[in-house]
């Protein structure tokens, strides 16, 4: 792999299917080691850029460098480089811990040796000393997860791809596979991950906002937050939603208001006092406020509002 | 090359690993021959023997028995009842006691022994119109023997000598006894391979695509000629074990014996399970779920192997059309062969066309095949 920062670099990457352009010129790069969060709806083209940059698709133009190799010219590089977990649970059931492990690790052409050490890693990974001749379809969710990923890295690549990693996972096994993430990330990894979970945009280093084939934000999310959100946001719980959002959506001091949960997230030009002044608004229209506090920005407010005024 | 070697058998062993652990498909694969088998070669017959026979005696004379006698003596035939009245024909035949019934009237021997010209009436049931040709065929024999056995007789009480003018001696080569099992073995192992074949080479592809997995391999190092050719052998030896078992049973209980070169029984077989292997990838190919390829696969292999192939029904006695439709299975080209190979011993100058076409119609579903993925690559 050539001296560089970056793992990957897309230059000027587009991909059209007849008419339809599923990814539109989008460039950017992902420095090495950090955790790259790539966002966007469904149909947004993230799976779509997932399958050139892992070789499995050919661009209609432009390129991307991944781990040191082009996508137009080495894709079969580019795949012995590279490690890929699927959304789908993507190793056998019917096959054992340790039977899977070996059948993948020699797929990337580890040799004997090097496969029973990183077998013990990817056993301890996925927390299974011990049940190594358990039957994969037999584990719990969470476990398969980890396995997955565990098999992923067996042939210790320098970039890992993740699509939709955490979907149909509980909390807690999502958070303990965050924690995974973050040791592999530690460990010089570079994570390229999509994901549908917003707040699971917040353990990203750094993120893309994809929406119909195009980049509409990225940078860090603490620099996402100040860069698009510079106004005070506020939260407030009311005993009747929608005439509060009636109320706010009429006042001229709101920029932007959405539903977040059973409370209403409001952005507002008002810089001072603005707690007290909406609370007094909507008590003379007779809506009764529970609570108003001001909060600090999530990832979602900030999609929220880039969504609503992207043009 | 060799790493491509090492990935193949890398996928081989692990396609062996889902088989032995997959217990009721492994029980599926090794008792569905034999139930075949066992079923072709014992249940479904066609041969024609001890067939049931009502007799109407009116006439009770040595000579009514003595004709009795040399019917029942061939042993196509057993007297099963005896009817007394016109009556009892109908009730005897509708209630299937007999097949036929022999009509002897009152005058058969004194019109035998007056002119010698006695005459007797078979009726017989035509529903099964494939039997009902066959018993008379048989009575029409018997009776013309029966009946140059009295003229000779009657000819030496005489004291003269009788000739035959047209003397009629058919011999029957390969298959001398007409057993319709030494026809069948053939093209019962061409339809049990060719659906042990397409069914699991389509199911084990689907499986992977279905679960997802054969994403997981896509981005691997592996190619997918290579991930074709590891996940099929398993399935073609499999195969080629069901074949070897099918002719040792063949042997072992109906004596068929192969006459012909093992070499090119061996090489036929290969090439039969090359066209089946190709339509099972086609099959895998257009189907995304296991249940549609199962469904596909038993029905694009079993139907036209056991409809199209000539395996059961001479293809020559088909309509013109049935002819030309029969060119979609593989299994024709391979029943022709085998029984060329197995029962007449013949040498490759008899079937070499079939042997060409087999490798036509594996290269056809391969390019198929590999066009129609090719287009949903596309369409995604």
């Amino acid at each position: 792999m050539p001296d560089n920062i970056n793992a990957i670099e897309v230059l000027n990457l587009t991909k059209r299917f007849g008419n339809f352009v599923s990814v539109d010129d989008i460039s950017f790069s992902v420095v090495r080691g950090s955790i790259f969060g790539f966002l966007g709806a469904n149909g947004a083209g993230k799976s779509t850029t997932i399958k050139m940059l892992t070789g499995l698709l050919n661009p209609t133009s432009g390129d991307a460098v991944v781990a040191g190799y082009s996508i137009k010219k080495n894709p079969e590089k580019v795949k012995s480089s590279i490690g890929y977990m699927s959304q789908k649970f993507s190793l056998y059931n019917d096959l054992t811990v340790k039977e899977n492990i070996t059948f993948f690790g020699r797929v990337y052409g580890l040799d004997e040796k090097s496969l029973q050490r990183r077998m013990l890693d990817a056993v301890k990974i996925a927390h299974l000393e011990g049940n190594e001749d358990r039957l994969t379809g037999s584990l719990p969710g969470g476990i398969k997860q980890r396995l997955a990923l565990a098999t992923a890295v067996l042939h210790n690549p320098g970039i890992v791809f993740l699509d939709e990693p955490t979907s149909g996972v509980d909390p807690i096994a999502r958070r303990g596979f965050w924690d995974l993430i973050h040791e592999l990330s530690d460990k010089g990894i570079t994570i390229f991950v999509t994901t549908h979970y917003l707040e699971e945009a917040e353990y990203c280093h750094n993120i893309i906002l994809l929406d119909a084939g195009k980049i509409i934000a990225q940078g860090s999310p603490k620099s996402l937050k100040a860069d698009y959100l510079k106004f005070p946001i506020l939260s407030i719980e009311t005993d009747n939603l929608i005439s509060a959002m009636q109320v706010l959506g009429a006042d001229l001091n709101v920029k932007d208001i959405s539903v977040f949960g059973n409370a209403v997230h409001l952005i507002t030009s008002m810089k001072e006092n603005n707690e007290s002044y909406f609370s007094e608004l909507l008590q003379s229209n007779s809506v009764l406020v529970r609570h108003i506090k001001s909060v600090e920005p999530t990832l979602e407010d900030v999609f929220i509002y880039l969504l609503e005024h992207k043009n | 090359m060799k790493e491509s070697l090492n990935r193949v058998k890398i996928i081989v062993v692990k396609e062996f690993r889902h088989l032995f652990r997959d217990v009721r498909m492994l029980a599926v694969l090794t008792f569905f021959p034999v139930f075949l088998l066992l079923m072709f070669g014992y249940a479904v017959n066609f041969d024609v023997d001890k067939v049931p026979i009502g007799v109407y005696d009116n006439d009770k004379s040595e000579l009514s028995r003595d004709l009795r006698s040399a019917l029942t003596a061939s042993g196509y035939f057993y007297e099963s009842v005896q009817i007394n009245s016109d009556e009892e024909i109908f009730a005897v035949i509708n209630s299937n006691k007999a097949k036929c019934v022999i009509v002897l009237h009152e005058n058969f021997s004194k019109d035998y022994y007056r002119g010698g010209e006695a005459s007797l009436q078979y009726i017989i049931n035509g529903t099964d119109g494939n039997s009902a040709g066959i018993i008379q065929n048989y009575l029409t024999s018997f009776t013309a023997g029966y009946s140059n056995r009295l003229r000779s007789e009657m000819l030496e009480a005489n004291g003269l000598t009788e000739y035959i003018p047209v003397d009629f001696r058919p011999i029957f080569w390969y298959n001398p006894e007409l057993k319709s099992t030494k026809f069948l073995i053939p093209g019962l192992m061409a339809m049990i391979l060719i659906m042990i074949c397409v069914i699991t080479v389509a199911l084990s592809i689907v499986r992977e695509k279905e679960r997802g997995t054969i994403e997981q391999l896509d981005v691997s190092p592996v190619l997918s000629y290579e991930l074709l050719i590891g996940k099929t052998i398993p399935y073609i030896l499999l195969s080629f074990l069901s074949g070897i078992f099918i002719l040792l049973a063949g042997f072992v209980l109906f004596s068929v014996e192969v006459k012909g070169s093992y070499t090119l029984l061996f090489i036929s077989t290969i090439l039969f399970i090359s066209a089946s292997t190709s339509l099972g990838i086609f099959v895998s190919v257009i189907s995304d779920t296991q249940q549609v390829a199962f469904s596909i696969a038993t029905f694009a292999s079993m139907l036209p192997a056991v409809l199209l192939s000539g395996f059961i029904f001479p293809l020559e006695s088909t309509p013109a059309a049935v002819q030309v439709l029969s060119f979609i299975t593989p299994a024709k080209y391979y029943i022709i062969t085998l029984r060329a190979i197995i029962l007449r011993g013949a040498g490759i100058s008899a079937f070499w066309e079939q042997l060409l076409l087999l490798i036509a119609y594996t290269s056809l579903f391969l390019i198929l095949a590999d066009l129609v993925t090719k287009r949903k690559a596309m369409k995604q």
